[in-house]
C-alpha cells in the first residue's frame, strides 16, 4: 500500500545527482593522481600532432579540468607553422579529420 | 612408542615457529579518510562483538591528541596512562591497557589526549601492534581522520583493513583515496555505515550497490542509521551488547564473518515511521 503510494508521488531523488557528482569527482580525482599517465598522453599527443604540423614541445600544455557536467581535456598546443616536407606529413598515415588549431578542446566525455 | 616419540618432535618443530615468531591474534586497522563516519563506534562495537563471542580483543586507539574510544565505550574514567607512555617505555603494556569490566574479554589501549600524533614513533607503534598480536586473537586499531602522520602509524601494523563510509558524496571520494594509500596486502573490506533504507528507497541517497560500484570492495557489513546506536554511545554501552537490537545484531553478525563464517549481509529494514516520514519528505 504505502509502495504504491509512495511511487505515484516519485519523482528523481537526489543520489542521482549524487551518483553524478561522484562519478565526475573521482574522475578528476584519479588523473590527478596519475601524473605518468598525463605526462605519457601529452607526449603521445605531441607525436601525432608533430607528424601534420611543426609545433615546439616545450609549449604544449595539457590539462585537465571539472566542469559542470563533465570532465574536459585542455590542450593548449601552440603551431609554428607548417612542415617544410608535406608529403611526408602526408604519408603519415591515420586518416583523420584533424584541422590544425592554436588551441584544441576535446571533451572527455564516457 | 616410537611413532609417538616422532610426533613429538614435529610438535617442538611447530612450536618455535609459530608461537615465538608469528603472533597468534590479527591487527585490523578502521580507517575512513573522512572524519565522523562511525570509525571509533564501528571499532567499539565490532570489538564488543568479538569478546562476546569468547575471543581476546584489545582496542587500540591511534587518534592520539583526540581521544574518544574511551568515551564510547563509557571507559574515560579508568584511563591513567596511554598509548605514547607504553611507546616511549614510560609504563608496560600491561599496566596501560584497561580491562573492559562488562566484556571482559576486551582491553582498550587509550590514546593520548595532550600529544599529537607526530609525536608517534611509527616503528615502535609497529612493534607494539605485533606484542598485542602475540598476546590477543584480535587488535583492532582506531584510525584517526586524515592521511597524515596518524593514519600511517594506525597502519603501520595492521595485515588487514576494514573502510567505513557512509552513502554520502564526500565519505565515498575520501575512502576510494584511502583504499589507493593502504598497502595491497591489507586487503580491505567494507562497512557501509549510518544507511537510511527509506531514503535509499527513494532515490535520496547512495545505496549500498551504488557506493559499492565505485569502491569494488568485499563488503564486511551494512549498519543502518538509528537512534539507538546515539542512545548507547551517550551511555557508553557498545550496541552490540544488546541482544534486541537490530544495530547490535549488524556489529555481530560483522564480527561472524571476521571469524570467518559465511552469513549473508542482512539489509536494515524500513521502519513504518520512516516509510510515513518519507511519504511527506523533499527530494
Amino acid at each position: 500500500m504505502f509502495e504504491l503510494f509512495s511511487r505515484f508521488f516519485r519523482r528523481e531523488g537526489s543520489s542521482t545527482t549524487a551518483k553524478e557528482r561522484l562519478r565526475l569527482v573521482l574522475l578528476s580525482d584519479h588523473l590527478a593522481l596519475a601524473p605518468e599517465t598525463v605526462e605519457a598522453l601529452k607526449n603521445d599527443l605531441i607525436a601525432v600532432i608533430s607528424r601534420y604540423v611543426k609545433i615546439d614541445p616545450h609549449l604544449c600544455d595539457v590539462s585537465f579540468e571539472q566542469q559542470a557536467a563533465t570532465v574536459a581535456m585542455h590542450a593548449n598546443i601552440p603551431i609554428l607553422g607548417l612542415l617544410a616536407d608535406r608529403a611526408a606529413a602526408e604519408k603519415a598515415t591515420i586518416a583523420s579529420e584533424t584541422t590544425p588549431a592554436n588551441s584544441e578542446h576535446v571533451s572527455a566525455q564516457p | 612408542m616410537e611413532g609417538l616419540t616422532h610426533v613429538q618432535t614435529v610438535n617442538q618443530d611447530a612450536v618455535v615457529t609459530t608461537d615465538a615468531e608469528q603472533p597468534k591474534g590479527r591487527a585490523i586497522v578502521i580507517t575512513s579518510g573522512k572524519g565522523g563516519v562511525g570509525k571509533t563506534t564501528t571499532t567499539a562495537n565490532v570489538g564488543a562483538a568479538l569478546a562476546a563471542r569468547g575471543l581476546s580483543v584489545a582496542l587500540v586507539d591511534a587518534d592520539v591528541g583526540l581521544r574518544n574510544l574511551d568515551i564510547v565505550l563509557g571507559l574515560e574514567s579508568r584511563v591513567r596512562y596511554h598509548l605514547l607512555d607504553v611507546l616511549e617505555n614510560k609504563v608496560s603494556l600491561e599496566d596501560a591497557l584497561i580491562r573492559d569490566k562488562r566484556s571482559p574479554n576486551m582491553s582498550l589501549l587509550a590514546a593520548s589526549q595532550t600529544r599529537e600524533k607526530d609525536d608517534v614513533d611509527t616503528e615502535k607503534m609497529r612493534l607494539l601492534v605485533e606484542r598485542l598480536r602475540a598476546q590477543f586473537d584480535w587488535v583492532l586499531i582506531d584510525c584517526p581522520a586524515g592521511i597524515e602522520a596518524g593514519f600511517r602509524n594506525a597502519v603501520v601494523g595492521a595485515q588487514s583493513a576494514i573502510i567505513v563510509c557512509t552513502p554520502e558524496v564526500s565519505s565515498v571520494r575520501d575512502s576510494d583515496r584511502v583504499v589507493g594509500l593502504l598497502p595491497r596486502d591489507l586487503e580491505p573490506r567494507l562497512i557501509v555505515n549510518r544507511l537510511r533504507p527509506h531514503l535509499v528507497r527513494r532515490g535520496k541517497m547512495l545505496s549500498v550497490e551504488d557506493v559499492n560500484a565505485i569502491l569494488r570492495l568485499p563488503l564486511l557489513g551494512v549498519v543502518a542509521d538509528e537512534p539507538e546506536v546515539v542512545v548507547a554511545t551517550n551511555r557508553g554501552e557498545p550496541i552490540s551488547l544488546d541482544p534486541k537490537s537490530q544495530t547490535g545484531s549488524a556489529y555481530r553478525s560483522i564480527a561472524a564473518r571476521l571469524c570467518g563464517e559465511h552469513i549473508p549481509i542482512e539489509r536494515p529494514r524500513v521502519s513504518f515511521f520512516a516509510r510515513l516520514g518519507t511519504l511527506f519528505g523533499g527530494r
